[in-house]
């Protein structure tokens, strides 16, 4: 069997996947729900990369995101609230051949499961990490999350969110160890999917908030941002996200961005008049914990019998 | 300092020559201890002890004193640090009663013990003397009249310059004159000088040559004093297990070596006393089987990234104590609810909440059988000694695996210090866990392809093509399907609850110690069995018709329960956790609350099961049970 790829080259695997073999079950999300474009765009990777289902492991925590698992093909692990990043990282502790992708959402990632976030990304495993940031909670029905814009009405705060939203950017960029950090949109499905490839392609967490729309819980927000482009920053560079031809001329904002440079990165990350898009930080060079986690895996039965041996040895009388 | 030291060779022919010429008295068991403050090395001392008789074939086990904080502030009672070893010709069991001989650093921290009801009348002290001249005059009273309430209570107190022999070696005693001690005590129980001069070179391995030997030095130095100061000297005869090749090892390294044994590769977990020293152990010899140690974020993390390893076919080990259980109850629901292998072994310390964090109680039984939402059924057993800790640990591994459920293995603090020699294990390859199956999945079998008489179905591992399916803790029926319909629910967790009793119906009814009927029968679970089965013992050499039953299997219960309990006038059971006196006030039939395995055996078998139990930190004393048994055959009028 071969087939043709989406950039016109051949592969010739023995075995060819097409979207319909990346997908699952058909999805539940609402009509219009920003998830929708995500699920796409991660279908379109994996057939681009031609991963092999079997070897794909979705882990997601709790809410809307989190139900990603069940509309992709291969293994899913659809655990507990906030907890997607230690399975993750666990199935690729010992597993390093298997491709992992993490979906979790802001309540999941940047609220209950915070803990898990900044240690995860300080492990570096090699691991694509997808945060569907609507800003509200919607599985439970708009409970404020820690990306509601202050002042915003939700069920929690019916007077309007109390505090500053927390800035997952340069909470992230802060983390020692990094090595991917992108923001994207859910609306702009070209960039989203260059996005989604770059921070599968990277080794090491990358690290992708895609703002996503939630039509019926945070329709102002992301209604504003969708009308006028002018609040969003097009970040560019010859390591940054491809841009497809035409796209940029949805931006009239862009900036020239080299994401090796952290600090400027900070900058861009803090400053609040635009949500800048595209790549933020990339090091190739940060160590990852999995290599460190999976020693000793080509051992024979023989050498660790050897070692229970020479262990017990230690104790012996 | 040069003109004082005691030259080597001099110590060395001195010793061979003492221990040639000295007629030592046999004695078939002493229990020794080591009291100094915190920093002195009397724990170091009194494993080193413990190691080199269990190398000489006799039976040892350790119980080490912990004191109350990290750093205690010196000479007060509650900061006394040390050890009891309990060491003799037959195998030791449990820590015992009164200490027979003790070693104290100050009389403040000896204070502490008297208290705790550890020395009797006639017990041996061994004294720092340092103290009675001491420069501050608050000290010297201090002393003087700790030494008038011990000889008032009946202790036979020698007053020795432990502290000036020592520096005639040494300008600060304070680090070497634990090693000056273990000399004393070598001399005082004729234990083999070589293997303790070995073992003195293995402590201090990471230091320079100049190090080792001045501990040996130190020695030797406390062995002649012993010698010629020290109106003592035993001999303690090997016991019948001398022949068969044996380890010694506490029970946290048991725990560690279990774990290397089933063939595990991952330890997940996070620092929490006094469960950590197993993963310390891992950390030091893992890497011997190829594991690996991940010192997570918190529990929660810990247990999650042991999950994400099982689930992806390397059925992994998670370490904690009874605050990190709390914490990671939602992930054993979720293993027992997806049915994801795992192996969690909970080191029990004294609750509730943070509790007495150093210290024994077997206080989480029912947290690991019902503290989770809803039905999540798991296996849950409990180590009764050093051994078990090793051998509960490889079969947790294969017991989570063929059922496809997370087990729960209990031990306790006692456990896990203690030290205690055991058969060595004969491990073969077939104690591993199988490789990671990667065949094709039977695309036509369901996720759950659940046996109706079993509850038991095969997994499907991440790798296995046409296997893919979604994991879920959400109700799901076979084909792991989110699914909230009126059957689903009910039949997963009919199918999980038939794999506890397809388990039950593999094991054996208990052993009883002692006749099969009588008057009393207790019954014990975890490290309190050679305590229990000591005090027994005594009962019925006092003609008291009392037997015991130890479980091991707590979820599920072992068989045969009722019709054992029949054969009794009454049933109780002795535990190390919280219950109500029967005769204290306000307490009736109707609300007294029951130590924890007794209020299971009481639901399980509808038997009027009594109790025993108390939390005060400490390990059960063989005295104390026997009392505790004597009373309650009293009660019920049993023959004798």
């Amino acid at each position: 069997m071969f087939g043709l790829k989406s950039d016109w080259s051949l592969s010739a695997n023995d075995r060819y996947f097409t979207l319909d073999d990346y997908a699952r079950s058909l999805p539940r999300w609402c009509t219009g729900c920003g998830d929708l474009g995500i699920l796409a765009a991660i279908h379109r990777v994996c057939r681009e990369n031609q991963i092999l289902p079997e070897n794909m492991v979705s882990v997601s925590g709790i809410g809307c995101s989190s139900r990603l698992p069940h509309y992709m093909n291969g293994y899913g692990f659809h655990g507990l609230h906030g907890r997607a990043l230690p399975v993750a990282c666990g199935v690729k502790s010992r597993r390093p051949d298997l491709d992992i992708w993490v979906a979790t959402g802001d309540g999941d990632c940047f609220s209950i499961g915070a803990a898990h976030w900044v240690h995860a990304l300080r492990y570096n495993m090699d691991i694509t990490v997808l945060v569907f940031d609507n800003g509200i909670y919607g599985l439970t029905k708009k409970q404020t999350s820690p990306t509601t814009p202050e002042e915003y009405l939700t069920n929690t705060h019916p007077t309007g969110a109390l505090l500053p939203p927390l800035n997952p950017l340069t909470i992230s960029l802060g983390v020692s160890n990094i090595s991917f950090v992108a923001q994207m949109v859910d609306w702009n499905p070209p960039l989203l999917y260059e996005t989604i490839k770059a921070a599968h392609d990277h080794k090491g967490t990358s690290f992708v908030r895609i703002i996503q729309r939630c039509p019926v819980y945070m329709e102002a927000l992301n209604l504003e941002m969708m009308d006028d482009p002018a609040n969003l920053l097009l970040l560019r560079h010859e390591d940054g996200i491809p841009v497809p031809e035409g796209v940029d001329r949805l931006f009239e904002n862009q900036l020239e961005h080299d994401p090796s440079n952290l600090p400027a990165a900070l900058g861009i990350a803090a400053d609040k008049s635009k949500m800048p898009v595209g790549l933020l930080y990339r090091n190739d060079e940060a160590l990852c914990y999995d290599e460190l986690s999976s020693v000793g895996l080509d051992m024979t039965y023989e050498e660790k019998l050897a070692g229970v041996n020479a262990a017990l040895d230690k104790f012996s009388v | 300092m040069n003109d004082q030291l005691i030259s080597v060779q001099e110590v060395s022919s001195a010793a061979e020559d003492l221990q040639a010429r000295d007629t030592a008295e046999p004695i078939p068991e002493h229990i020794v201890e080591i009291v100094s403050d915190s920093g002195e090395g009397a724990q170091k001392c009194g494993q080193t002890f413990g190691i080199v008789s269990a190398r000489m074939g006799n039976g040892v086990w350790t119980v080490e004193i912990i004191p109350a904080e990290i750093q205690p502030p010196a000479r007060t009672p509650d900061g006394a640090s040390g050890i009891r070893i309990r060491v003799g010709e037959a195998l030791m069991t449990n820590m015992g009663n009164e200490a027979n001989l003790v070693v104290a650093f100050n009389e403040q921290v000896l204070r502490s013990r008297l208290a705790s009801s550890a020395y009797k009348a006639g017990t041996v002290v061994l004294l720092d003397n340092m103290w009675a001249s001491d420069p501050s005059e608050d000290i010297r009273t201090q002393y003087s009249e700790a030494l008038e309430e011990f000889a008032e209570f009946g202790l036979e107190v020698y007053e020795l310059p432990i502290q000036t022999e020592c520096l005639k070696v040494v300008p600060d005693p304070r680090k070497g004159k634990n090693m000056f001690v273990l000399g004393m005590l070598s001399h005082i129980y004729s234990r083999d000088t070589e293997q303790a001069l070995n073992e003195i070179a293995n402590i201090f391995s990471r230091k320079s040559e100049k190090v080792i030997s001045t501990n040996q030095d130190l020695f030797r130095a406390g062995y002649v004093f012993a010698q010629k100061n020290v109106p003592y000297h035993y001999e303690i005869s090997p016991s019948e297990l001398a022949d068969k090749s044996m380890v010694v090892m506490s029970g946290n390294q048991a725990v560690g070596l279990g774990v290397m044994a089933s063939g595990m590769e991952m330890v997940s977990m996070y620092p929490i006393t006094p469960a950590t020293s197993a993963s310390h152990y891992l950390a030091d010899d893992f890497h011997l089987t190829g594991g690996f140690v991940h010192q997570a974020e918190d529990e929660i993390a810990a247990i999650g990234f042991a999950i994400g390893a099982s689930y992806a076919g390397k059925t992994a080990c998670t370490i904690t104590s009874g605050p990190g259980i709390a914490l990671k109850t939602e992930m054993i629901s979720l293993a027992s609810m997806a049915e994801i292998p795992l192996v969690i072994v909970n080191v029990q310390r004294g609750g509730p909440s943070t509790g007495l964090p150093t210290k024994v109680e077997q206080g989480d039984l029912l947290t690991t059988m019902f503290g989770a939402p809803g039905d999540s059924p798991k296996v849950i057993i409990a180590a009764a000694t050093i051994s078990e800790c090793f051998h509960f640990v490889t079969l947790a591994r294969r017991l989570a695996e063929s059922f496809r459920i997370p087990v729960i293995v209990l031990t306790d603090a006692n456990l896990a210090t203690g030290v205690q020699p055991f058969e060595r294990p004969e491990v073969t390859t077939d104690w591993f866990a199988a490789p990671v199956d990667q065949s094709d999945w039977d695309e036509n079998v369901p996720a759950y392809d659940w046996d109706e008489e079993t509850g038991l179905s095969a997994r499907a591992i991440p790798g296995m093509r046409n296997g893919g399916y979604v994991l879920t803790g959400l109700a799901h029926n076979r084909h792991g399907k989110i699914a909230y319909d009126t059957t689903s629910n009910q039949e997963g967790s009919d199918m999980r609850s038939l794999k506890m009793a397809t388990l039950a119906g593999t094991l054996n009814r208990p052993e009883i110690h002692g006749d099969a009927d009588g008057d009393l029968l207790i019954v014990g679970w975890g490290s309190t069995l050679g305590t229990l089965e000591e005090a027994v013992d005594v009962a019925r050499e006092n003609g008291h018709k009392v037997s015991s039953i130890h479980l091991r299997f707590l979820s599920p219960m072992e068989p045969g329960l009722k019709d054992i309990f029949s054969r009794f006038k009454k049933v109780m059971t002795i535990e190390i956790n919280y219950s109500d006196a029967a005769n204290a006030p306000r307490i009736s039939e109707e609300n007294r609350r029951y130590a924890q395995l007794a209020l299971l055996l009481r639901a399980h078998t509808l038997v009027d099961v009594d109790c025993w139990s108390v939390v005060s930190g400490h390990p059960l004393q063989p005295g104390n049970i026997s009392r505790v048994i004597m009373d309650r055959v009293g009660e019920i009028g049993g023959d004798k």
